[in-house]
């Protein structure tokens, strides 16, 4: 832990956190296939999780980790429930890519 | 203390019936419907006569003061109030629903709903086999409720909702058949002229609420007489206005054009509102505001000529109508000169007389023609008519009392009538004197077009072999009856004075008839021309004189009869003169540049902005979830940017650096 703390500077993990965040989005909005969109949300949350943890670690504040278990248990009962659908959704459409996926269309 | 009369019973009782009728009147089984529209009116007579005997009997002058008559009575004077709420209470203007009972009302709401009961049982016969049956009789009582409203109105705006009801009424059953286009055009026509008379009203009763404050009766006949020395003025204008409603509702020049085209209506509807009883309102609402007239002999001798110009250019153009409806429609607006020329030479009660038996014969007449059109299968010229006297008898001999009576026949009703209101014409100058001329020479040309009438109709022989006529039953035959002895005697009451003597408290004393045996003269004069005017019927339409064979009467009019035949083109020259213009701006100004441009291309433009942007926000909602993800993600981009900015105007302005901009 030490040595995080010296040898690697607070902005590192920040950026880090900022690409994982921006390659969830970039994968969120260019991917078709909607389990990589899935992907994509929980690389976007991990991105946050990542910052949350970076902060709770500077400011030796606990409540940015305890954060960090709230957004674990969300996410992980975010994909029990959209993988339901996606499933339900596949065996009536026989399709997972999202821009099929249009019925509420005007 | 007053005599409870139970005023309400007399309007609300046809109420009752129109509602029950209007309402229900389809699933009713018929007898009940009949029951119903005929005790409605019945009630109400009753009501009136149980009112008028109430009264009657409080005469002598030492029971007002002292109680007197039988134990547990207590007289009350007239008018009698009776007041049911408040409807319209301001800082300085208070109107209540309220009805006064008086001489003169008195002696309308008998007419109004003996003569109207005798009408309701005529109809029962007359409209027997009409699928609106139920429907005629809810309109026949929601007349009569008007009506009496009309009639018991203790303020004026009580008045006019009865005016306008009346109004009401009346174009409901003129366009009864409304399947015909003739009478639904009819009904809107009488609708029509009705309003531009009803809006001349209407400003006079703004006129007396700005000069008087009060629109009750009583009220403004008092402040009238704390000011004996006001006169002319601003009051002329107030009785030149209601004079102008006047004319609208009873059918005085200029708009009585409505009135003949009224005949559309089922007959027993012209006997009871076009002759009897809706059309004389107008001189009923000017014996009522005698007191204004009084003080204005400008508006006075304005009414006087208007009733007597009526009368003879009425008359002239019965003359030449063959449609027989029509032959009386010309004479009840001739007969309803007469009445405005009663008032307007002051003669009040006698108009009020007149009033009372012509609803008596001119009532008895349209349902005799009824009668004649009912046995005839529903034939109306006269021309297709003759022989009647031997088929319906009954219907013959009362039709003759009825043209007697209204010829002015010495000893039937309309000769009493007639004479009081022409002698009261001579009494009032110059100008009296022209009217009484006129009247004269009226009544000659109203015993002639009604003996025309009797005898193409009744005499010689029938002119149509196909007609089988027979009489009617006694629904139809029982109130002709009574109609007749009424017309034959209704005259009498008038014998000694006493009819005006009753009147005399409202209408003031009788007017000045002048010595006793100039009173002789004139009703010899009018009597002899009568004579005269039956005789040139005599000789013209008797049965084998030239004018009544089949080539006469089946050619053209020619030279003057042709222009009585059109009625002075009277109607023409309104359709090119008001109706035209008024079509026109109508439909090329208001219509197409108002409406179509002008509010038309408003609304489209407005419409035309809303459809035109939705359909351009509409591509938004793509239903493509990556294109909704990237406006989330654009549109949280765009508060991080702003609330990046924001912080660093923040930081500037902790620094003393102001920054205008996001409202900052």
């Amino acid at each position: 832990m030490n040595f995080i703390q010296q040898d690697v500077p607070l902005n590192w993990y920040l950026l880090l956190s900022a690409a994982l965040f921006c390659l969830g989005i970039v994968g969120f909005l260019l991917k078709r296939n909607i389990i990589t969109v899935f992907m994509s949300i929980e690389l976007m949350l991990n991105a946050v999780n990542l910052s949350f943890v970076t902060f709770a670690h500077q400011w030796h504040a606990v409540k940015g980790q305890i954060f960090v278990f709230f957004v674990m248990m969300v996410a992980a009962a975010e994909a029990a429930v959209g993988l339901a659908i996606i499933i339900a959704v596949f065996r009536v459409r026989n399709t997972l890519s999202v821009d099929r996926i249009d019925l509420m269309k005007l | 203390m007053n005599v409870p009369l139970h005023l309400w019973l007399i309007p609300l009782l046809p109420l009752a019936g129109f509602l029950l009728n209007g309402i229900l009147g389809s699933r009713l089984p018929k007898w009940l419907v009949t029951t119903i529209a005929l005790l409605a009116p019945l009630g109400a007579f009753g009501a009136v006569v149980y009112a008028y005997l109430s009264l009657n009997s409080i005469a002598p002058p030492p029971c007002v003061t002292t109680p007197c008559g039988p134990p547990g009575w207590v007289y009350t004077s007239l008018p009698h109030v009776e007041t049911f709420g408040t409807w319209i209470s301001l800082s300085s203007l208070h109107i209540d629903f309220s009805f006064a009972l008086d001489q003169l009302t008195l002696v309308m709401l008998l007419v109004v709903t003996g003569v109207g009961f005798l009408i309701h049982i005529y109809s029962v016969g007359y409209m027997h086999g009409d699928p609106g049956y139920a429907r005629y009789f809810s309109y026949l009582n929601l007349f009569l409720f008007f009506m009496t409203t009309l009639v018991l109105a203790g303020n004026v705006l009580v008045m006019f909702v009865g005016w306008e009801g009346v109004g009401l009424a009346s174009y409901l059953l003129i366009g009864f058949w409304f399947n015909k286009t003739s009478a639904a055009s009819a009904g809107m026509k009488a609708f029509v002229v009705n309003r531009i008379g009803d809006f001349g009203f209407l400003i006079g009763i703004f006129f007396l609420l700005a000069n008087f404050g009060t629109l009750t009766f009583s009220e403004i006949a008092t402040k009238l007489a704390a000011s004996p020395a006001w006169t002319g003025g601003v009051l002329t204008t107030i009785c030149l206005c209601l004079l102008v409603g006047a004319t609208g509702k009873s059918a005085q020049l200029p708009l009585y054009v409505w009135l003949p085209d009224a005949m559309e209506g089922p007959t027993p509807v012209s006997a009871l509102i076009h002759a009897a009883t809706m059309v004389t309102a107008g001189v009923y609402m000017i014996a009522r505001f005698h007191f204004l007239f009084d003080r204005s002999p400008f508006a006075l001798s304005i009414v006087a000529i208007i009733g007597a110009a009526t009368a003879l250019f009425a008359a002239t153009m019965g003359l030449a109508q063959n449609d027989i409806k029509r032959v009386l429609a010309y004479s009840t607006i001739s007969q309803l000169g007469y009445m405005f020329l009663g008032c307007g030479v002051a003669a009040y009660s006698a108009a009020i007389f007149h009033l009372m038996t012509h609803a008596f014969f001119k009532a008895l007449l349209f349902l005799g023609a009824g009668s004649a059109i009912h046995a005839l299968g529903g034939e109306q010229d006269l021309r297709k008519m003759g022989g009647l006297r031997k088929k319906i008898p009954i219907t013959f001999w009362t039709m003759t009392a009825a043209v007697l009576a209204i010829s002015g026949f010495p000893g039937l009703s309309g000769f009493f009538s007639k004479d009081a209101i022409l002698a009261a014409a001579f009494q009032q100058g110059t100008l009296g004197k022209a009217l009484w001329a006129v009247g004269v020479f009226t009544a000659g040309l109203t015993a002639l077009y009604m003996f025309r009438l009797w005898y193409l109709a009744f005499i010689g022989d029938s002119r149509d072999e196909h007609a089988h006529p027979h009489e009617g039953p006694w629904s139809i035959l029982g109130p002709l009856v009574l109609l007749a002895i009424l017309s034959i005697g209704g005259g009498w009451v008038s014998f000694g004075g006493r009819f005006y003597d009753f009147l005399a408290p409202v209408t003031g004393p009788r007017a000045e008839s002048g010595p006793g045996s100039l009173e002789y003269i004139l009703m010899g004069i009018a009597v002899g021309v009568g004579l005269l005017g039956w005789l040139i019927a005599h000789f013209n339409y008797k049965p084998g004189s030239a004018r009544v064979s089949a080539a006469a009467l089946a050619a053209e009019p020619t030279g003057f009869t042709k222009l009585l035949a059109h009625k002075y083109y009277v109607d023409e020259i309104y359709h090119a003169v008001f109706v035209r213009p008024l079509l026109i701006t109508s439909r090329y100004i208001l219509w197409w540049a108002v409406d179509s441009a002008l509010l038309g291309g408003a609304a489209w433009l407005l419409g035309g902005i809303a459809t035109l942007g939705g359909a351009i926000l509409q591509r938004w909602q793509s239903g493509n979830l990556r294109s909704y993800a990237a406006w989330l993600a654009a549109g949280a981009a765009t508060v991080l940017l702003f609330a990046f900015y924001a912080s660093i105007g923040t930081y500037l302005g902790a620094h003393g650096i102001d920054v205008h901009w996001m409202g900052r």
